[in-house]
């Protein structure tokens, strides 16, 4: 009934009392009701969590107090975040049956800004995939097409924002899970500066490369969400001491003379004839708002892939070492000894990618393969963070396809690993290197399909990000598109 | 006898070379990366929260105090400070360790290249310190013989520990023993480790071999792990030299690996070989920035270090005239070092504490197995007790008496000389009835004494000593005594 409003805008008929916040709540739950068996983008919901705090932030809006930013607004967060009392799975049979018992502090953040948490989405287990296929529970669909993948690894969190089951969600981004699924199914995604945004109660896969962000159905809504994410966080030292602009103020701003530097001879090869033409449209639009486009090079980008899969890979061997079996999450019942505890319960907990990726990180950092692996990786890791480093001295942001096609079919891409893992050609440089990047709706291929376009600025440089992406939102319609669902 | 001589050569033909890593507990109020308390004994599973645990999502946040702690030690020890360093991840599966990974540092450590100076006999003993690392330490299994089930206690988890690991230098057991003695008395010096060996706040593993004499191969070393005593460092060393010894002498090989010594049965096991060791694929940990110092933090620190062993050393042999050997007792404990200074300041007379710590005191301390911060009676106890002796209020040998009551019930001296009625008799009427009494009853001593044997004094003076039941002042027993005798010439 309300899905026709963004996030700011049922946030504003909250505010003034146009709508009850039960209301929103109930007609988000009957939304899901009648769509979630067809996308099935949720683990689990939290519907008596829910409605007790639209109570609470009825009361307190009632009394004449001030709700916050996003009061009374239904929102998802995706199934890696920890959230009090509630299960957090991270889609593995692992910790199918763990319970939180903290809050993560983007959870503390949403609550403090007064948005209700409906429910924790599917993704691929542990984080690891681009189609959300690899969860042990659901496989979720995009709403564009049924027979589609919504991308991954945040694809829970991403569908159901496409398919109106809630009006933002959270994702985590480790090699490009949030613009990815964002551009498969037709939204905003932002994956912001590393250290922008708290890690604190997202369960790690790769510790330097995860961050968490938004999906919206606006720039305008990112940059809100923004507002409330974003900030130093004592609980998380790598989040840095950062005075938080409010981003809403770069939307719409005037992009004439801005410079955008578009790296042609790193994403043409391999690039589909269609998609092409897409992103060159794009460029086109971008032109005609004034932008100039400068060419530029990044020399080592296409070296992010495998840096990207050794240090991930690494880090995650080491991160999800702690589900043995031993305090909490899957144990298997029949062991000999505590190796075989160990040996049984990892076996049978995880799926098979994540058992992949345990492989590769245990092996790149063993003893006598290290610094051919590892080593290098982060000695690669630093030409990549100069190339970008050099590109901004020149450019204000960069213009990049978020993928090379749109959304591929259940069962495509999935024999085959390094196919699976080529997906991530144009995300992961900006997660080696630290930069943020938006991803939205670019256009339209002939199957009517969103197709992503993906900015990168420099470190801290979101508000030049919101910039450019509403600017290229405002002078399209694609935006307007809508899954029909 | 031929035999002994040849057992005797066989253990001379070897040199032993040892490199200790002594682990110390840092006395800080909360954990290295979470806001729980540290404090030892707590009921299982109390003093711990999600991120000590390793719940999923947790990050670390690093406490400064076990920087600065370490940073302390470092300079104690005559180390650099790195101005930049690192934490880094060891992994390995353990049901005590949570995360599956130890939180410590690896290539790029806090303190590097310093040592310790310290006296083995007479002669003047350096050990180099390769370094001194900060990290985490693991919980406690505990196996429960009656179900055979192992529980896991997580209130150790995330204590902060500092490894300080020393260069190959040390070559037997006594030196052993003073390196690790040198490294308590800095650590209590520093305030930065309660040292008690017994709670495993400060343990050691001996990495161990033995080589002929003249070879210039180090040969196969062993590493005994987790000792936690000075008797148990000491003995499971003797027993591995003398294992490596007979092994090699009999033809056999030493094998690389882990042992673990049993105190109680006075034996080393073998625990795991080298082909069992771990790869413990150490790489940067990804969740804690780089440990950063400036030229001032670690100056402040330095400048502000309290007074180490070696300068309270000399500080007593000059200011208060101390014998070497005696102010080398004193100060190797802090504690006791403040105890002495304690007692002097009420009694001014460090001489005679000195005498104290080093015969009455250190005999209690030893049979009532405990240290002088356990004790009983307080410094200042010893100090009033002291001058109730210069003041002749009592004899050294009823003070001997009154510290002795002292060490049980923890009683002010004043309060038991007057509950006991020891105050001592100056009373010359009163001790000269004790004397011509005494005379009385030993007329063959007295005959001894006029027929010029002195001896027979001595034995006179005790008898009236013994007769005032010790509470006659000894140089008026002296003077009476010889009036006396000189009226029966």
């Amino acid at each position: 009934m309300y899905e026709k409003y963004t996030m700011h805008e049922i946030a504003n008929k909250i505010k003034e009392k146009e709508v009850s916040i039960k209301e929103v709540l109930e007609d988000v739950y009957a939304r899901i009701d009648e769509v979630e068996p067809k996308v099935e983008a949720f683990v689990s919901l939290t519907r008596e969590y829910a409605y007790n705090r639209a109570e609470e932030l009825q009361k307190k809006l009632d009394a004449g107090e001030d709700i916050g930013a996003l009061g009374g607004v239904p929102v998802a967060i995706k199934d890696n975040m920890c959230m009090k009392d509630t299960n957090t799975t991270c889609s593995s049979k692992m910790l199918e049956n763990f319970v939180s018992p903290y809050d993560a502090t983007v959870v503390k953040k949403l609550e403090q800004a007064g948005a209700i948490i409906i429910g924790k989405t599917n993704m691929d287990e542990f984080a690891m995939g681009s189609s959300t296929a690899t969860s042990a529970f659901k496989n979720t669909k995009n709403p564009w097409n049924l027979e589609c993948v919504p991308g991954g690894s945040s694809g829970g969190s991403a569908a159901a924002v496409a398919s109106n089951m809630g009006y933002a969600s959270l994702g985590s981004d480790t090699g490009g899970s949030i613009r990815q699924p964002a551009a498969y199914c037709g939204l905003v995604g932002l994956k912001p500066t590393y250290g922008l945004v708290s890690r604190f109660g997202l369960v790690a896969f790769g510790s330097s490369l995860d961050q968490i962000g938004p999906f919206t159905k606006n720039v305008y809504d990112s940059a809100l969400m923004m507002n409330v994410l974003a900030g130093h966080d004592e609980m998380d030292t790598t989040s840095v001491e950062y005075t938080v602009p409010d981003y809403t103020k770069s939307v719409g701003d005037d992009v004439k003379g801005l410079k955008v530097g578009v790296p042609t001879s790193f994403f043409k090869e391999g690039l589909p004839e269609e998609s092409l033409q897409i992103f060159n449209n794009s460029v086109e639009v971008l032109k005609k708002l004034g932008c100039e486009i400068v060419e530029v090079n990044l020399d080592y980008a296409k070296y992010a892939l495998p840096t990207y899969y050794i240090i991930a890979t690494a880090e995650a061997s080491s991160n999800l070492a702690r589900y043995d079996g031993i305090k909490y999450g899957y144990r298997a019942k029949d062991f000999e000894d505590l190796q075989d505890i160990y040996a049984k319960s990892r076996t049978e907990g995880f799926g098979e990618e994540v058992k992949r990726r345990i492989m590769l990180g245990t092996y790149v950092l063993s003893s006598g393969y290290y610094d051919a692996y590892y080593k290098r990786a982060g000695q690669v890791r630093s030409l990549i963070v100069n190339d970008f480093k050099k590109a901004f001295e020149t450019v204000d942001v960069i213009a990049l396809p978020t993928t090379t096609g749109a959304a591929f079919k259940f069962g495509e891409k999935q024999s085959n690993p390094i196919e699976m893992y080529l997906e991530d050609i144009f995300t992961v440089p900006v997660n080696v290197a630290g930069v943020p990047a938006i991803s939205i709706q670019g256009g339209l291929d002939k199957n009517n399909m969103p197709i992503g376009l993906q900015f990168i600025a420099n470190n801290f440089e979101e508000e030049k990000l919101f910039k450019v992406a509403s600017a290229y939102e405002n002078a399209t319609d694609f935006h307007k598109a809508q899954a029909n669902i | 006898m031929k035999g002994c001589v040849k057992f005797m050569s066989k253990y001379d033909e070897y040199e032993v070379i040892m490199g200790l890593e002594v682990h110390a507990e840092l006395s800080t109020k909360t954990k290295i990366y979470c806001g729980c308390s540290t404090e030892f004994g707590a009921d299982p599973n109390t003093h711990c929260c999600p991120i000590c645990t390793g719940m999923p999502g947790v990050l670390p946040v690093l406490n400064k105090k076990v920087v600065e702690y370490a940073v302390k030690m470092g300079l104690a020890t005559n180390c650099e400070i790195a101005k930049f360093s690192k934490q880094d991840r060891k992994n390995y599966f353990y049901p005590d360790l949570p995360k599956a990974y130890q939180t410590s540092q690896y290539d790029l450590p806090l303190c590097e290249h310093g040592y310790v100076e310290f006296m083995v006999g007479d002669t003047l003993k350096r050990v180099g310190i390769t370094r001194i690392h900060i990290e985490e330490d693991a919980g406690k299994l505990i196996h429960d013989p009656y179900t055979g089930d192992t529980l896991v206690d997580f209130n150790r988890c995330g204590v902060p520990l500092i490894e300080i690991v020393s260069e190959p230098d040390i070559h037997s057991a006594d030196e052993a023993i003073g390196y690790m003695q040198t490294l308590k008395s800095i650590l209590e010096y520093l305030e930065i480790c309660d040292c008690k060996m017994q709670e495993g706040s400060l343990r050691c593993d001996v990495n161990l071999s033995v080589r002929k004499k003249g070879e210039t191969k180090f040969g196969t070393r062993t590493e005994t792990k987790n000792l936690n005593s000075f008797k148990a460092i000491a003995r499971s060393i003797e027993f591995e030299i003398k294992r490596q010894i007979d092994e090699l002498e009999a033809g056999g090989e030493i094998y690389q690996e882990t042992r673990r010594w049993d105190d109680d049965k006075g034996i080393g096991y073998a625990m795991r070989s080298k082909e069992d060791a771990h790869d413990y694929r150490y790489f940067p940990e990804p969740d804690l920035a780089p440990i950063v110092l400036s030229d001032e933090y670690v100056n402040n620190l330095k400048v502000n270090l309290p007074e180490m062993p070696v300068a309270r050393k000399t500080r007593y042999i000059n200011e208060f005239n101390l014998p070497e050997y005696d102010a080398e007792q004193i100060t190797n404990s802090k504690y006791m070092a403040d105890f002495f200074e304690k007692a002097t300041a009420v009694c001014n007379n460090p001489k005679l504490v000195s005498n104290w710590i080093m015969s009455d005191i250190s005999r209690i301390l030893n049979e009532q197995e405990i240290t002088i911060t356990e004790a009983k009676f307080t410094a200042e106890q010893l100090g009033e007790l002291i001058s109730l002796i210069e003041k002749n209020v009592i004899s050294s040998a009823i003070a001997k008496k009154v510290f002795e009551d002292m060490a049980v019930s923890g009683k002010n001296p004043k309060v038991i000389v007057e509950e006991k009625g020891l105050v001592q008799v100056t009373d010359e009427g009163a001790i000269r009835e004790i004397v011509q009494k005494v005379l009385e009853l030993n007329p063959q001593s007295v005959e001894d004494y006029l027929a010029g044997k002195e001896k027979a004094m001595g034995f006179l003076v005790g008898q009236t000593m013994k007769e005032s039941r010790g509470k006659a002042n000894p140089g008026i027993v002296n003077k009476l005594l010889k009036e006396e005798l000189e009226k029966l010439k």
